[in-house]
């Protein structure tokens, strides 16, 4: 039936365009995982029987227009719709299609329920959606208590170039999954309404603030999966890629091993008092990966939808405030700061607050410790 | 059929300012609605082609992010709000009182009323796009047409502004809807049975029902929506106990029926279009009715297939699938009664019925499509991506746009007493048509190659396409301009047109208004005509 679907189509569009569209891509990318190949094969079911429905429309509407015309003299037969077909149509078709509705509906319920049926989880990935970045957890490896935990944001378009991957659809860091392993993945969100979508990985569902969604994937082939934010969230939607690099289960162990081993090393950082240049220097990291979106490079925001840093009240007032409205968020005229509690650590945030005291001219001198950030947590 | 219409003028139509802004006249009120119509479909035509313009290459070209999705917001709202509707409206204005043998609307002062609405709703509309750019003016709406909360709370006070233009967008189409309601219930001359009525005046039945239904809970929606921006209640906020799914499911319970609202306007005008052209009543009257009710009441418990992936119960998804696939039952009806309308018919191919031709495949096109996006967990790839763009604009510009084009062209030399410029007429469908296929084709591929919607940006893998469909973009938007000049040319002048200018006008429909001159009396029936 596929190989219908895909010479039938296959027809159509060179019909239509030529063969210079060959190269193009006219389907979903190839799926990885268990799900995602049965909805491959859902979506070649219906579209084979769109594209039929079609070609039946289409002949007869054809032929109508090629018979049934008064420039070669064809006289309207008013008695038409007394006919077998006239009295009867009207049953018969209604019962063809309602036909082709319950099969489509039973292939569908089927792969349906495998979506929704719980699995007992090898692994379980927690993806927090937030303007405009992805956040990673993996709930079941920890450190302390603490999941592994990690921010993914969009590779900067020269970097991109320079690595030679492709721009919008490339990251900082990627998640890695292992192959053949039933993984769950939780979605939430911390602001507004995302979407973590790699189409050859696992059917999407929305993050919604305050709620978790559930989705799952056996990932069936290693490989690098890209994907991006697909549900509408504002400025940066269209800047928030997924990239998903799916490994052995060996070389998966190695890596959770090595941000176990990072994890460690960032919490002893943030227990001890950082000098001022490590602090400026940690803090224009962690500016260019959280804040500059919205705050620009230059922390002149953008009128009327993002504040200025430089000079404003909050980081050049009371130090107590500023990282007060980096833990908690607020909301103002412009909109809304998120609150980065549960995205920055105490090291991160106390960097961050002093690069930002110290820069643009904001000259205030201020240190502010990872101790201080904690006291206020 | 017969009828004893004398058309009399007791007085002639009022002249200067006033005979616009006091008018009751369902004509005058009619031609307003029209004239408003097509300045909105021109603005968020325009506002179409900064879209595609944006899009034409990958990278920023003209626009910030945030001004871009301002900007596709307001193309939505006010192509639906703005263009579609009114437009429909107008047809009815116009059209039902001449159909069903009355004299004028049965509610002219609220007709006014319900016109003069709309260009405040449309100036708050704009303020609101202009907001942005003023100081102080807070950040644009950036969320889409479903104004999704959390994301239109983070929205400026031009989302203020929208809310409020909706509420009188809202107000505008209930008062319209209970006027046509009305009419068509208590204003049917002598005779004229229900089972009698011209099949538009059905399609406007059921469009004023479905509209008095759904308006007041988007109405509902938005309020709550105003009230969690400004008044601290968490309606949609779930740290506050709120739920911002509930906002969706208020939304598309207005939403989907929305889509049949923009429907069945051209379903109407296309059961008068196609009978006319093939010289031979509609096929199957009883049938179609029927299924229109079918529609009516399915289009009311399907809305959450907008939202299958917010992460509903699964018996709940099912449901909603199952009776979402379910309306392919009542469109194919229709679908198939067009069919056979034509088939041993004597078809001719004015620009109307070219129309109506393309309509019945496109709109086919945009339905088993629609059918491929019921299916749950193939959704689940295509949600959000431009395979849905693709089968809205395919649905709702044959299903709604093209249907109104059809439906001046067909009407127009009824109106004006002039005969539009045929010539003219087919270069613009043409021009149309492979304009609105090379625009909208290529985008179901590329959201199937993993394209979402709503973004400013996209990867260079998706560049192609979407130049593609930029170029059919300036085309299809081009050729509005010469429907604009054929429609001025057809008002100022042109070969006389009879009472009847359609010869199958006769063979294929029961209206009323053929009986009338062209251009008809400046009230209709002063007299009712006696049905048979």
């Amino acid at each position: 039936m596929t190989k219908t679907l895909r010479a039938g189509t296959g027809l159509a569009l060179s019909l239509i365009s030529g063969a210079a569209l060959a190269e193009w891509k006219f389907d979903f990318p190839e799926p990885a995982a268990d799900l995602t190949e049965q909805i491959t094969h859902l979506h070649h079911m219906t579209s084979w029987i769109a594209f039929w429905i079609m070609v039946v429309i289409l002949a007869v509407v054809g032929y109508s227009i090629f018979r049934f015309r008064k420039s070669v003299g064809y006289q309207a037969d008013q008695e038409f719709h007394h006919s077998w077909w006239g009295r009867w149509s009207w049953v018969v078709v209604p019962v063809i299609v309602l036909g082709i509705d319950l099969s489509i509906a039973g292939q569908a319920s089927k792969t349906f329920a495998q979506i929704e049926s719980p699995i007992e989880p090898d692994l379980t990935l927690k993806v927090i959606g937030s303007q405009w970045k992805w956040t990673y957890e993996y709930v079941d490896h920890t450190v302390d208590g603490k999941p592994v935990r990690f921010t993914s944001t969009l590779l900067p378009k020269e970097e991109a170039e320079k690595q030679g991957e492709p721009w919008l659809r490339s990251v900082d860091k990627p998640v890695v999954l292992p192959v053949n392993k039933n993984i769950r993945i939780l979605n939430t969100a911390t602001d507004v309404l995302h979407n973590w979508w790699v189409p050859q990985v696992a059917p999407k569902k929305d993050a919604i603030p305050g709620y978790i969604n559930e989705t799952k994937a056996f990932i069936k082939r290693e490989g690098v999966y890209r994907g991006q934010c697909a549900e509408n969230c504002g400025r940066g939607h269209a800047f928030m890629p997924i990239v998903v690099k799916a490994v052995s289960e060996e070389a998966f162990n190695q890596w959770i091993e090595e941000q176990k081993q990072q994890l460690a090393a960032a919490a002893e950082a943030a227990a001890k008092t950082w000098s001022k240049e490590e602090l400026l220097a940690r803090g224009e990291e962690v500016y260019k990966k959280n804040c500059m979106a919205c705050h620009q490079a230059n922390g002149m925001g953008v009128p009327n939808v993002f504040p200025a840093l430089k000079g404003s009240k909050v980081a050049t007032g009371p130090v107590e405030g500023h990282i007060k409205v980096v833990l908690n968020g607020r909301t103002g005229s412009y909109g809304m700061m998120p609150p980065w509690r549960d995205i920055l650590n105490d090291g991160e945030i106390a960097a961050v607050i002093t690069y930002e005291r110290n820069a643009w001219g904001n000259d205030t001198g201020d240190l502010v410790q990872p101790a201080d950030v904690g006291a206020q947590r | 059929m017969s009828t004893t219409a004398v058309a009399e003028e007791h007085h002639g139509a009022p002249s200067g300012l006033k005979r616009w802004l006091f008018s009751t006249n369902h004509k005058d009120i009619g031609t307003m609605y029209l004239i408003f119509a097509l300045v909105m479909m021109f603005t968020g035509g325009a506002l179409a082609m900064l879209i595609r313009a944006e899009l034409f290459m990958p990278g920023l070209q003209i626009m910030q992010p945030d001004i871009y999705n301002m900007i596709l917001t307001d193309h939505a709202l006010i192509m639906i709000f703005g263009a579609v509707m009114p437009a429909a409206t107008g047809l009815a204005n116009w059209m039902l009182p001449m159909m069903l043998g009355a004299p004028d609307m049965a509610l002219p002062r609220l007709n006014n009323l319900s016109f003069w609405l709309l260009p405040a709703a449309a100036a708050l509309l704009l303020t609101s796009m202009v907001l942005p750019f003023l100081p102080g003016g807070g950040a644009p709406v950036t969320t889409g047409w479903t104004l999704y909360p959390p994301l239109s709370v983070q929205s400026g006070m031009g989302m203020d502004f929208t809310i409020f233009a909706i509420h009188l967008l809202g107000a505008s189409s209930i008062l319209g809807s209970i006027n046509i309601v009305v009419t068509i219930l208590n204003m049917r001359a002598p005779g004229m049975t229900m089972m009698k009525m011209p099949m538009f005046a059905w399609c406007m039945l059921f469009t004023a029902l479905l509209l008095i239904i759904v308006a007041p809970v988007l109405a509902g929606g938005v309020t709550m929506l105003l009230f969690d921006r400004h008044f601290g209640t968490s309606f949609f906020d779930a740290a506050g106990g709120g739920d911002p799914v509930l906002f969706q499911h208020l939304f598309w319970f207005f939403g989907h029926p929305e889509v049949y609202v923009m429907l069945l306007p051209a379903i109407g005008v296309l059961s008068m279009v196609i009978p006319t052209f093939s010289r031979k009543p509609l096929f199957g009257y009883k049938a179609l009715v029927g299924g229109l009710i079918f529609l009516f009441s399915l289009s009311l418990i399907v809305w959450a297939h907008h939202q299958y992936t917010v992460g509903m119960s699964p018996l709940a998804t099912e449901y909603f699938m199952i009776m979402t696939i379910v309306i392919s039952i009542p469109v194919g009806l229709m679908i198939l009664n067009f069919l056979m309308t034509m088939w041993r018919g004597a078809m001719t191919f004015e620009t109307p019925m070219l129309y109506a031709i393309s309509i019945v495949i496109m709109f086919s096109f945009a339905g088993v499509t629609g059918v491929m996006l019921a299916v749950v967990p193939a959704d689940m790839e295509y949600h959000d991506t431009y395979f849905v763009v693709a089968h809205f604009h395919y649905a709702l510009l044959p299903g709604a746009l093209f249907g109104l084009f059809a439906g001046v062209f067909y009407w127009l030399p009824k109106w004006t007493g002039h005969m539009y410029d045929e010539k003219l007429g087919k270069i613009f469908f043409w021009w149309n048509i492979i304009g609105f296929n090379l625009t909208f084709f290529p985008q179901h591929f590329v959201g199937l190659a993993g394209m979402p919607r709503r973004i400013v940006d996209y990867s260079p893998q998706f560049a192609e396409i979407n130049m593609l469909s930029s170029i059919g973009a300036f085309i299809f938007g081009t050729s509005h301009l010469l429907f604009l000049y054929i429609v001025i040319k057809c008002i100022r002048g042109g070969e006389k047109a009879g009472d009847m200018p359609w010869e199958g006008a006769k063979a294929g429909t029961t209206g009323l208004e053929w009986e009338l001159p062209s251009p008809p009396p400046f009230h209709s029936y002063t007299t009712p005509p006696v049905v048979r």
